[in-house]
């Protein structure tokens, strides 16, 4: 077996003015690609608007990023949000 | 379900430590990963985690196999983007299990050399396009079921995995039986692809619960961990009550002659899956067991000089850095 | 607008459709085949952004056409010869390298284009480009990214990205073989002409590659016929088989 990319811990703030709260982990092989991997991974509804990665076993750094380009395009996914498709009533919660 | 037959292992802990640990569960109060905890618990964990991990994964395939060939472009990025979750819930799914001490990589391989299982759906094909509406109404219908209790299981990164998780499955769900309207309520054809897939799919969807409580041997000590919350049959029921009404307002038949009220226990009856199809499944002689792994196996090994070479890239860069302070 | 000013705004948004459409189309084939999840989930991220930005391209070409057309139409029913997509997004996916060379190649000419029509002088071109503008501004990071590191990787992954720049090159020309359609969509402001494009594109591709340790071929041979609707390669009738099935085999009906 290779070896495995290292495990980061992911802090996103999700709406300006609240703290950096963890969202949860992933793989990457940098801190940079570990920014990138987040916004792929943990964004994907529009939750962020910035991401710190700490490197799980070396908890130290942070290194916030830049916004624009990165948290826009979600916005326009609605389909991802469940309201977006109309069940009847009658069949039940779903 | 995505974590079916799991073995719960044996402990062999200190009676003290044991009931201080049972104690704090029956409180609620959740176990995080560096409080201590059974070995038995730590094993059951990750093998059901995995499982349930390795399930997300190999379950992008049957639904993955009709991306390309989605009818409208809406259509296709719906798909795209459900597919997109599940591999989503895998990685946090992973991420929970490598608190416990294992790694993803670990994990991959043992699925890959069969050394562990993902749930017995995904290995039954997709082969129209209601299909894709009856997995997302059908699987990740009774996918929920069960993880919906599992948002209040006793490991902490694995209960905030599934609010996770949870929070995405619903548009999975509702996604899924949208397309079972359009095709019910469509041409000839499309009602035709419809019934065909609930035919096909219906039992399979039963089977994921897993086998009857009676056959089942593992349950009572997950059970009193809660890594399990409710009983394989009492999901499966609670499942067949909420299904049936929602084919009959499609219009769709369930193959099951047997389908009665029963008033008593205020449910259907229903007849149970064939458990030797269920078993022989599980073992690989699936309609897809063979495809599945080749797939999953095929990606791993062609992916390996990427996941190797950017890594490379990455030390080097480090060391450059590190060179230059 | 006249008949002919009306046909040629409508072939040129089948090229931006067309190519965001087709790529789309080929990056999501990855999904649950990449080499690991974090890529499989950005590569899905990155095909729905192009096939977001199909439905609004194809849209715009299909209301230009005919009041009655639908994105989906214009996708789901033309045959190979009305395609108008750039033959580099239509090539089949070859391994991960030579899919994101593709990709980081046509991010670097989108990066360049889409802000420029931005500014165009049609404002739903304006409105189209400034949205696709920002997800490229993100594509174009992370492929170049991966381009860089895995060309500077390992000996192998340096080798196989070196071939699929080889590969490929040949397909990068087409981008920039200006005809009359893009000089009526410069002359009235619409879009600027796209051979102007191409000493940035030079220097953008120029610079990753050097990082990259990856050797731009000499040849600036370059196979043409996709955005001219001249000729395709074989490729894209066999994708086209796969994406239009449904549309074709059960006409009419509604999904
Ligand atoms: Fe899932
Ligand atoms: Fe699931
Ligand atoms: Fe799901």
């Amino acid at each position: 077996m290779s070896k495995e990319w290292p495990l980061w811990e992911i802090f996103i703030r999700g709406q300006h003015g609240l703290s950096h709260r963890h969202v949860g982990s992933l793989h990457a092989p940098d801190a940079e690609m570990a920014i990138k991997n987040a916004r792929d991974v943990y964004t994907r509804r529009n939750e962020g608007v910035s991401i710190w990665v700490v490197e799980a076993n070396n908890i130290s750094a942070s290194s916030p990023s830049d916004k624009g380009p990165l948290y826009e395009p979600s916005e326009s996914k609605i389909y991802r949000h469940p309201t977006f498709f109309d069940i009847p009533d009658e069949i039940g919660h779903m | 379900m995505y974590a079916q037959m799991v073995k719960s292992e044996a402990t062999q802990d200190d009676p003290e430590k044991l009931a201080a640990f049972q104690q704090k569960i029956d409180a609620n109060i959740k176990v995080e990963p560096r409080d201590w905890m059974p070995e038995g618990y730590r094993k059951t964990l990750i093998r059901q985690i995995g499982q349930h991990a390795h399930s997300e994964i190999v379950g992008q395939l049957p639904e993955g196999n009709w991306i390309t060939r989605a009818p409208t472009l809406e259509r296709k990025m719906i798909l795209l983007a459900k597919v997109q979750d599940e591999a989503g819930h895998g990685l946090y799914l992973y991420a929970a299990a490598e608190t416990l001490g294992v790694s993803r990589d670990e994990l991959t391989e043992m699925l890959l050399d069969g050394r562990m299982k993902y749930s017995s759906i995904f290995n039954y094909p997709t082969l129209n396009w209601a299909d894709i509406g009856a997995v997302g109404w059908l699987v990740d219908g009774a996918a929920i079921m069960n993880q919906v209790p599992l948002q209040r299981t006793s490991y902490g990164p694995y209960s905030r995995a599934m609010i996770r998780i949870c929070k995405e499955e619903s548009f999975h769900q509702r996604q899924g039986y949208d397309i079972m309207m359009k095709m019910a309520q469509g041409t000839e054809a499309q009602k035709q692809m419809a019934q065909d897939a609930l035919n096909r799919l219906w039992y399979p969807s039963l089977m994921m619960f897993g086998p009857s409580d009676a056959a089942s041997v593992h349950s009572e000590q997950s059970m009193g961990w809660k890594i399990k919350i409710n009983s394989n049959d009492e999901l499966r029921q609670k499942f067949v009550d909420q299904t049936v009404p929602q084919a009959k307002y499609l219009g769709l038949t369930v193959p099951d002659d047997n389908l009665t009220w029963n008033e008593d226990k205020g449910g259907w009856d229903y007849t149970d899956p064939d458990w030797t199809e269920f078993f022989d499944v599980l073992k690989g002689n699936g309609p897809c067991n063979t495809e599945r792994l080749e797939a999953r196996n095929k990606a791993w090994d062609d992916g390996a000089w990427v996941r190797d070479g950017l890594l490379a890239h990455a030390e080097k860069k480090r060391a450059a850095k590190t060179a230059a302070e | 607008m006249a008949t002919s000013d009306k046909d040629m705004l409508v072939q040129f948004l089948l090229r931006m459709g067309d190519n965001s459409l087709i790529l789309g189309h080929r990056v999501s084939e990855w999904c649950g085949h990449a080499p690991v999840l974090e890529e499989d989930i950005a590569l899905a991220n990155t095909a729905l952004d192009l096939i977001g930005q199909t439905q609004f391209w194809l849209g715009y070409a299909a209301e230009v056409m005919d009041g009655d057309k639908t994105a989906d139409d214009v996708a789901f029913l033309r045959d190979v010869w009305n395609f108008r997509n750039i033959l580099l997004v239509e090539l089949p996916n070859g391994d991960f390298g030579q899919t994101l060379m593709r990709q980081f190649l046509f991010d670097a000419y989108q990066s360049i284009l889409l802000p420029r029509l931005s500014k165009s002088s049609d404002p739903r071109v304006a409105e189209i480009a400034e949205k696709a503008s920002k997800e490229c501004a993100y594509h174009v990071e992370r492929s170049a990214d991966t381009v860089v590191g895995l060309g500077d990787g390992t000996e192998e992954s340096h080798a196989r990205m070196q071939a699929a720049l080889d590969r490929l090159w040949p397909y990068v020309g087409e981008m920039f073989a200006s005809d009359d359609i893009d000089a009526a969509m410069a002359a009235a402001g619409i879009a600027p002409d796209p051979a102007s494009l191409r000493s940035e594109y030079d220097a953008l591709v120029g610079k990753v590659m050097a990082e990259a340790t990856l050797t731009i071929p000499q040849s600036d041979f370059a196979h043409k016929g996709g955005r001219s609707g001249k000729t395709h390669t074989e490729h894209l009738g066999h994708l086209l088989t796969q994406m239009q099935w449904l549309q074709r085999a059960y006409p009419g009906a509604s999904w």
